[in-house]
């Protein structure tokens, strides 16, 4: 009864979005305040009947409806409640509904807010939103029904409907396929719902960005109405691709994190278009230029948002999510095709308003505006990459009939010199000034904090690091960090002097009264610490694999990991755990024990389980290489020595605090001539 | 973009030489990593029709795990195993029943041609009977495939299989 109640919702939420489509678009016509307003309130009613439908399959799931294909498919009676729960979002169909139902509570979210200024943008909000909410619930109502069953008909065949076929019988197998247990993390449990918030988010700025150049109000009022949006989908989709980092790291023990599959660089393609929006749309506020760009950005980041839903859910690409044979990829494009013409013609048809009143020209090579759209610029560099990386294997397959790929050496290769520039200029950007910069003013600003820095290269050349890309990495990293911090100690020692306020006061009010200022230096701050990791992973990794009988022990990277013993016992889930004990030394000295493991499920699936030794300076990673058909006395081992790599954990939690500085709502802004006396003045 | 008067064309100039500039770079950089970086992706049939035209160069090549095949070394971590061939194309695989089943009759059909993988690492735990190899390296002059790279998927986890309770019926 529920899959059919559940169905119902999705229907009724169907026709609800598709009438408030039609509501808000007649009423806008009509000049109907009231139709408009109905159609907003259809769109909120959405909220509820998705949750219902939502709901529905999450107690399908939970009490372990088998005659569903769905829960049989992602769920089995062993699996613990929470993981059922979570198995919403565990296969195709159920990830489909959570889009939609976080979308729902997105445009009610926003239809919500009082809209006394800004009363033409409401209907076409309620427009875009209300379209993409109705291609989701009409994937999952015609192609991908999470409440599809098993029947049984009559010739002796098994087939999956919603409704019973002529003279089939409700089938229910006795249990269910259960999630694969490499996907049993707290990693994985959040990395999809983070990562789809990300993208759901996102909607919301793309509508309100097509409400202005419909209406032509193209000014930057839309921009500050979603600019909090925007900075919190950013948050959900860094967050979101750091804990499949995470998964990754902890789980799948080939001692990285990252691996430029395919699936996660569509992740990426997002966030690459959607971090230059978050700076231009600075520019556009203070300046009153970049409306173009931002408008280019807002749309390439709704397209990819769609697009990575697309990669990673449509087979299309041979990765490691392997969600092979879609049914739901010319839906996909089809739609991506429309809204990408109909977006490109509002914006061909706007063009001319979005000229930027102040010309670009009459800015110097230097100036904040100029370094803001070179940053842009090299992001788009980096996407461009990433997309022709993703592409490139189909269209040459298409082309020449020879496919060829490329690996995370391609990636590295191309990427790398571009992630570089972007970091020197997270060095340069916050010295520039408006409008005019030279290398001079620039200089003037910036030769203290760059001290620190010139110190460096030269302490580890000492040291006998002799990678030149290192040392130029490592150069960056630490004159970043060090004009970053002086920002900070510039800005509250000015306040400090001509507030009267002792520095830790003034450090406050300073972030405090221009958080978004601050909150993205402290970003800055985490990309830095992200970037130490990769550095540290990238150029100094080292692993060596050996086999040891127990008192044997293994040399790396001034480490002895010595094998201590081995036991192996059932765990009450059915699997076979097999277990290692390893102690390490350094300089003599004991520094602890670890255990990896090797767990093997009743199902023929095995999962080796690193045990990692973190500190701040590096990882140490052991793994108990495949244990089938090994004995006590040749244990294999995989070790691995992962400098830095914790600064990409740790520079996480440093995002989301900055994030949440940055979004956090202003109190009393202050005044012009107030911000004035206390910020410095470097320009002419 | 207006050339505003007080700079005009030089102003203007040179965000152009800018943006082109940058636009080179990023060209250049995927050209030339395509060149060092980029790998051919086979099946099991092309990759011995081209025969020793390839051999030394960066392969990828999907085929199904014979299982039967799978021989690990546990003290010298030697890993060798055969893939036999299956269409390169999900659009194949789609028509001709899915992804489980394809890599399923490519294991059991003794016609199919084969190509012995060689590898040394761990054993991935995913590297089982009719799992789905994709594997990177390059063809040995003896024909056998040397792997820098094992990248597998079990289809069955993932798809809309038949509960096998009801498929004997």
């Amino acid at each position: 009864m529920l899959a059919e109640f559940g169905f119902g919702m999705l229907l009724m939420a169907f026709f609800t979005g598709l009438f408030s489509i039609g509501a808000a678009v007649y009423g806008h016509f009509t000049k109907s305040i009231r139709w408009v307003e109905s159609g907003r309130r259809a769109l909120q009613l959405t909220f509820p009947l998705v949750s219902l439908a939502a709901l529905s399959l999450i107690y399908e799931l939970v009490t372990g409806h088998f005659e569903l294909q769905y829960v049989y498919s992602v769920t089995s009676r062993a699996m613990p409640t929470y993981l059922k729960i979570t198995a919403l979002w565990g296969g195709q169909a159920g990830s489909l509904i959570f889009w939609s139902w976080l979308l729902s509570a997105f445009a009610t979210a926003v239809t919500l807010r009082k809209w006394d200024r800004d009363r033409e943008f409401l209907p076409w909000v309620v427009v875009v939103t209300a379209v993409t909410l109705s291609f989701f619930l009409s994937l999952s109502i015609f192609f991908e029904n999470p409440f599809a069953r098993w029947w049984q008909t009559l010739n002796g065949g098994l087939v999956m409907r919603m409704f019973a076929p002529a003279g089939g019988i409700l089938f229910t197998p006795p249990d269910g396929q259960g999630l694969n247990e490499l996907l049993r993390h707290p990693g994985m449990i959040f990395h999809p719902p983070m990562l789809y918030s990300g993208f759901v988010a996102f909607v919301i700025p793309y509508a309100f960005a097509m409400a202005a150049l419909i209406t032509g109000r193209v000014d930057d009022r839309w921009i500050r109405l979603t600019r909090r949006w925007a900075l919190v989908a950013w948050l959900f989709l860094s967050v979101g691709l750091v804990l499949g980092m995470w998964w990754a790291y902890d789980v799948l023990g080939w001692g990285g994190y990252w691996g430029w599959d395919s699936s996660e660089v569509a992740a990426l393609l997002p966030w690459l278009v959607a971090t230059p929006f978050l700076h231009t749309i600075i520019i556009q506020e203070k300046r009153q230029m970049f409306k173009q760009l931002n408008m280019i950005l807002i749309i390439l980041t709704y397209v990819m948002v769609i697009v990575g839903t697309f990669l990673i859910r449509s087979g299309l690409l041979s990765s490691v999510h392997a969600f092979a044979q879609s049914t739901i990829g010319y839906q996909f494009i089809v739609f991506i095709i429309i809204m990408l013409l109909a977006s490109i013609g509002l914006l061909i048809y706007r063009w001319k308003d979005l000229q930027s009143a102040t010309p670009l020209t009459s800015t110097s090579l230097l100036s904040k505006e100029a370094l803001f759209l070179l940053a842009a610029l090299l992001f788009g560099g980096v996407f461009i990459v990433c997309f022709w990386g993703i592409f490139f294997p189909i269209i040459s397959e298409v082309v020449t009939a020879q496919k060829i790929t490329v690996g995370p050496e391609w990636y590295k290769q191309a990427v790398g010199p571009l992630f570089g520039t972007i970091l020197l200029l997270m060095g340069i950007a916050p010295l520039s000034s408006w409008t005019y910069g030279t290398l001079k003013t620039i200089g003037r600003s910036g030769w203290k904090p760059a001290i620190p820095a010139f110190f460096v290269p030269l302490i580890l050349f000492i040291v006998n690091v002799r990678n030149v890309f290192a040392l130029i990495g490592f150069t960056l990293v630490a004159y970043v960090a060090s004009v970053t911090v002086f920002e900070f100690w510039r800005g509250s020692a000015a306040r400090s002097h001509s507030q009267h306020e002792n520095i830790g006061r003034a450090l406050w009010n300073l972030v405090a009264r221009n958080r978004r200022r601050y909150g993205g230096y402290i970003i800055h701050i985490a990309m830095v610490m992200m970037a130490l990791a990769i550095i540290g992973v990238e150029m100094f990794q080292t692993t060596t694999q050996q086999s040891l009988a127990t008192g044997q022990s293994i040399q790396l990277s001034g480490y002895t990991i010595r094998y201590d013993a081995l036991a192996q016992f059932p765990y009450n889930d059915g699997r076979m755990v097999t277990r290692a004990v390893v102690s390490v030394l350094k300089d003599g000295k004991n520094l602890g024990e670890l255990y990896p493991r090797y767990d093997y499920y009743p199902d023929g699936q095995p999962m080796t389980i690193p045990a990692v030794r973190s500190t701040l300076a590096g990882d140490l990673y052991v793994v108990l290489v495949n244990w089938e058909n090994n004995s006590v006395s040749q244990t294999p081992f995989k070790v691995y020595h992962n400098p830095l790599v914790i600064w990409l954990w740790i520079g996480s939690f440093v995002l989301i605090f900055g994030t949440l500085v940055a979004a956090w709502p202003e109190r009393e802004p202050e005044t012009a001539w107030e911000s004035m006396k206390i910020m410095p003045v470097f320009s002419k | 973009m207006q050339p505003s008067p007080n700079t005009g064309m030089r102003g203007r100039g040179k965000f152009i030489v800018g943006g082109v500039l940058i636009l080179a770079a990023v060209i250049y950089l995927i050209i030339s990593s395509t060149r060092a970086n980029a790998e051919y992706f086979m099946t099991v049939d092309e990759l011995q029709a081209k025969g020793t035209s390839l051999v030394g160069q960066n392969v990828r090549i999907s085929g199904a795990v014979a299982g039967s095949t799978i021989q690990f070394n546990a003290s010298t971590n030697d890993l060798s195993f055969e893939i036999a061939n299956v269409p390169g194309d999900n659009a194949t695989i789609t028509a001709q029943g899915g992804l489980a089943k394809v890599l399923h009759e490519a294991v059991v059909d003794p016609t199919r041609k084969r190509l012995m993988i060689v590898y040394n690492g761990p054993k991935p735990d995913l590297l089982r009977d009719e799992a789905q190899a994709i594997v990177t390296g390059h063809l040995g002059e003896d024909g056998v495939f040397h792997a820098d790279e094992l990248l597998l998927k079990c289809p069955t986890k993932y798809q809309e299989a038949v509960p096998s309770q009801a498929s004997g019926n």
